[in-house]
């Protein structure tokens, strides 16, 4: 049986071969006799060009009809714009009746006032408000127009030159307010792929500046040498493309956040060593520090040639407004045509650049403003050096005296519910006028908050003296139920 | 839309490129020449050099350096020239010389009196005003010329307050809050009211702080068809349909950010479909009036005065005082929630020094003025003046066959110049007659669409228009800008003429 059927199978298979091979069984082609299988093989070959031919297997695409679409937009609902108000999003700041010299009025009671950064008392200065008034009289109150599109009014040109002559360096820009100078001058500068070193307790306005360059962003210990070594080895060490890209360290010279003074030698040796440059921020140290007031640079003897940006606003110590950026003339001449908040802004208006112009020649002819303040900062933090339940955190030097909580209660909202208390009574209490240093939400500072007081010189040793005892004796008020 | 003849956007491509060809023979050639005088210096400083300078990547870099030092620096004099007065209806021009083929500029004590075709001085606050003046400088001797302190520390005075009140009285919101620069108003609030998750909608040619505030806050962008209400929608059904990008989940919020006269185009913003549009994908309308504020509508209060939109339907309202108000700094007008919300955390409120005392007072008075509170009927013939004198300028130039942008009633108009050489062309023949006006180029327009802007002020005289047009006409003929050949009014006395003789 099995047999018969593989006989079968045999005599079917040969009779097959048979018919396929009978139609080309002569057939030579170049000497190559070709068998039955041209048959198969062009059948093969239509079945292959077929399926070629055909399109490959998509499951179906089924677009959203307009009718869906407009169900998905009827049922789409959106957060609101703003979060809903919380208590604390209610407080009022205190209102001044007057200039905010070192004393000013507030709720028709004279208060110190230790929470504007007069650093060298201009505020109300006779020689800064002639030069204001004369500038109004004949320039207006604004200037119309971006630099570029006649806004460009030859007192910021003089301002440019006062400010980079006062420094030594080759030129200045002026920026029309101080929070722009830095988020604008950085992504000239820095572009994706390129690598910033900065340190961890920069202000909003070098983060934002930061961010907006796209470059890689490496944060260091706040004013730790050793971290900023560890950081920029690490950086040369992993990465041999970083020759190729521009480096660079930002640093304060005087930290908003903290009071803390940049020790500027050792981040010279480092950038020396390790071929970064350095962009600093001199917001806080310009007109302060260094015998002269010329800044950070003259306070650690650096020549200021080592600094390759410098950036400044001028809303303290010169008691203006508006910012500046100096530097090498390429650096200042790059920015002109590339820096957003300078192309597309409208300049400063011309009074305050004269106000500044006077403040710089006010500054140079009394050196004896800087030692003044220096002499105020040392009485203040002798005051403050032994007050209860807070601790100084800035540097002895720093015309930002830092008072923050020797414990933290654990959370930023409640230290910061605490200081607020202590201010609030001081300036009820005692008239003495101090702040807090409130943080948004964009701010990403993990700095610990604190009282802030920004000393002048153009404080009585009277009001230091009341505002050591006053705040000694609020702070101990406020803290001794926490102990 | 633009549309360019195509002959001329072939010679504009054209002249670019050679600009482009020549600045890059020019740097070959300076390589090779830096490269031998390298060579020929002594070893010892050369390795010095070397040493030194190894390990820095330059600090400018490629295509954008190339642009400043072989394109923008052969044309630089007609940029950022000083003026010597306030910027009123004539002014002041510095004279600048050049010893290095433009490379650096050097100013002179020489001035020629021009009239001012270029400043943003719409209601002509921008000089002394007898109103005004007197009461800034009061408020520079009470309150001294800056606080130097944030708005949330020490930098709140009764002039703030008034200040604050004052804006939301004349924008028609329930608060507002104000900065001390407009670039900054912009970029540091988009980024408090959005962020991961958000959606920014955006008209094409928003002014760069709007895109900076964008590129800021995290959120995501995209943008629309300059001024087309039914790109907008497209985008807008598109996005809520999709969601966010990879992850599909719904968008938290969209937000759809528009410029009220748009500074470069002269085009008023089409605001009543915007609106709504909006209102009818629930996205929330940010409406940026840095030109419009002041300038147009019958009171002098912006765009929603003028298209008769309801300020209610707008949830964010911002403008700044440059303009307008001959002052500085910039207002966000909204909901009181919304106003106090970023009081407690917008960045520009809490680190940024407060606005300088005249300069808010300065933005009080001119208020006072344009509403009529000073008592005098001033503020209303400015604001007449000023449509008035838009209108008459733009037709005039229409007429003259210039390619003129914008819409009716706006007081900005650029005039088309397309090709790169004639933009110093028309700048330098323009002030040779006395007559500054303003030219735009790559970065702030695109490669190809060159122009002309011209400012208009209520300060300016029926004579000083006339003045300007007829410099602009002999320019227009020089440079060769009148790209159409329409001149009824001419041709029409040609034709008379014809059939006199």
């Amino acid at each position: 049986m099995e047999s018969a059927a593989l006989n079968f199978v045999n005599a079917t298979l040969n009779w097959i071969t048979l018919a396929l091979d009978a139609p080309s069984a002569r057939a030579v082609v170049f000497g190559v006799h070709i068998g039955g299988h041209l048959f198969v093989e062009v059948l093969l070959l239509v079945v292959i060009l077929f399926l070629l031919s055909q399109k490959s297997y998509k499951p179906p695409k089924r677009p959203l009809t307009n009718k869906e679409i407009d169900e998905l937009c009827d049922e789409w609902v959106p957060e609101s714009l703003i979060p809903p108000i919380t208590d604390e999003m209610q407080t009022e700041p205190p209102v001044l009746e007057s200039a905010a010299g070192p004393h000013a009025i507030i709720n028709g009671k004279e208060v110190v006032n230790f929470a504007s950064a007069n650093y060298l008392g201009f505020i109300g200065h006779e020689k800064l408000l002639e030069s204001c008034t004369s500038s109004l009289e004949k320039y207006g109150v604004g200037s119309c127009g971006p630099r570029g599109f006649y806004g460009t009014i030859d007192v910021h040109l003089d301002c440019e030159a006062r400010i980079a002559k006062f420094l030594g360096t080759p030129d200045s820009i002026l920026y029309s307010y101080g929070l722009s100078t830095m988020f604008s001058a950085i992504p000239c500068f820095c572009k994706k792929g390129d690598v910033i070193v900065v340190d961890e307790g920069v202000h909003w306005g070098i983060q934002n500046g930061l961010y907006l360059s796209r470059s890689t962003i490496v944060y260091f210990k706040h004013n730790d040498m050793e971290s900023l070594e560890k950081t920029l080895e690490k950086i040369t060490a992993q990465n041999e493309r970083a020759k190729k890209l521009r480096r660079y360290i930002v640093v304060e010279a005087v930290y908003q956040n903290s009071g803390q003074i940049a020790p500027l030698d050792k981040i010279i040796r480092l950038k020396e060593k390790y071929r970064f440059r350095v962009l600093l921020d001199e917001s806080n140290s310009f007109g302060v520090l260094g015998r002269s007031g010329r800044g950070l640079t003259e306070h650690c003897g650096v020549p200021v040639e080592k600094i390759d940006i410098i950036t400044a606003a001028m809303g303290h110590a010169l008691a203006t407004e508006g910012g500046f950026c100096t530097g090498s003339a390429r650096v200042i001449d790059h920015q002109r045509l590339s820096s957003s908040g300078y192309v597309f802004s409208a300049s400063l208006p011309p009074y305050l650049a004269s106000a500044a112009i006077t403040a710089i020649d006010v500054l140079e002819q009394n050196p004896d403003l800087t030692s003044k303040l220096k002499e105020n900062i040392g009485i203040l933090w002798k005051g403050l050096s032994d007050i209860q339940g807070l601790v100084i955190a800035s540097n002895p030097e720093s015309p930002i005296v830092f008072l923050r909580l020797e414990k933290s209660t654990g959370s930023l909202k409640s230290d910061l519910q605490l200081l607020e208390d202590i201010a609030d009574r001081a300036l009820k209490e005692e008239s003495i006028f101090v702040v807090v240093s409130k943080r948004s939400t964009l701010d990403k500072c993990p700095l610990p908050v604190g009282i802030r007081l920004f000393v002048s010189a153009a404080h009585l040793e009277s009001d230091l003296h009341k505002a050591c005892a006053s705040l000694k004796k609020v702070a101990a008020e406020v803290l001794r139920d926490l102990r | 839309m633009i549309t360019i003849p195509y002959l001329t956007a072939l010679t504009t491509y054209f002249s670019y490129g050679l600009l482009f060809a020549f600045g890059q023979f020019r740097d070959f050639f300076r390589k090779i020449f830096d490269w031998w005088h390298a060579k020929n210096l002594q070893v010892l400083l050369f390795l010095l050099f070397f040493l030194i300078f190894m390990g820095y990547a330059p600090i400018c870099l490629g295509l954008e350096d190339f642009y400043i030092r072989r394109l923008y620096l052969r044309i630089q004099d007609c940029f950022g020239r000083p003026i010597s007065s306030a910027p009123d209806a004539w002014f002041d021009v510095v004279e600048r010389y050049s010893n290095d083929n433009n490379k650096t500029l050097k100013r002179t004590d020489k001035i020629s009196r021009c009239l001012n075709l270029g400043s943003y001085n719409y209601l002509g606050f921008a000089a002394a005003d007898e109103y005004c003046t007197p009461r800034v400088i009061d408020s520079l001797k009470r309150y001294s010329a800056s606080t130097c302190s944030t708005r949330v520390d020490g930098g709140t005075t009764t002039l703030h307050k008034e200040l604050e009140e004052c804006v939301a009285n004349f924008v028609g919101k329930p608060a507002a809050i104000v900065f001390g620069m407009g670039y900054v108003t912009n970029s540091a609030i988009l980024p408090v009211l959005m962020g991961k998750g958000g959606l920014i909608i955006s008209d094409s040619l928003n002014h760069n702080s709007i895109v900076n505030g964008a590129r800021g806050s995290g959120a995501t962008i995209r943008v629309f068809q300059h001024n087309t209400p039914s790109h907008l929608e497209k985008v807008l059904r598109e996005q809520i349909a999709e969601g966010q990008p990879r992850t599909h989940r719904p968008w938290k919020k969209i937000i759809v950010v528009v410029e009220g006269i748009y500074s470069m185009e002269g085009e008023l913003c089409k605001l009543p479909e915007i609106v709504a549009i909006c209102k009818k994908y629930k996205a929330y309308v940010y409406l940026d009036e840095a030109h419009s504020i002041g300038a147009v509508g019958k009171t002098g209060r912006g765009v929603c005065e003028l298209l008769g939109v309801d300020t209610a339907d707008v949830d964010i309202m911002m403008g700044t005082f440059t303009k307008s108000f001959g002052s500085c700094g910039g207002y966000i007008a909204g909901s009181k929630e919304l106003i106090q919300y970023l009081k407690y955390t917008c960045p520009a409120h809490l680190y940024a020094t407060s606005i300088s005392p005249p300069a808010a007072q300065q933005i009080i008075s001119s208020i006072k003025v344009i509403l009529g509170e000073d008592g005098s009927s001033r503020g209303a013939q400015k604001l007449a003046r000023i449509r008035e004198n838009s209108n008459f300028f733009r037709s005039e130039l229409q007429k003259m066959g210039f390619e003129v942008l914008g819409d009716n009633d706006s007081p900005v108009m650029p005039i088309m110049l397309y090709n790169p050489a004639k933009i110093p062309a028309f700048s330098r023949e323009c002030l040779k007659k006395n007559v500054a006006v303003v030219t735009v180029a790559f970065p702030a327009t695109p490669l190809l669409l060159a122009r002309a802007r011209i400012c208009i002020s209520a300060s300016h005289t029926r004579e000083d228009l006339i003045k300007a047009l007829e410099v602009i006409s002999q320019v227009g003929d020089l440079v060769g800008i009148k790209y159409f050949p329409a001149e009824p009014k001419k041709q029409q006395q040609g034709k008379d003429t014809i059939k006199l003789e």
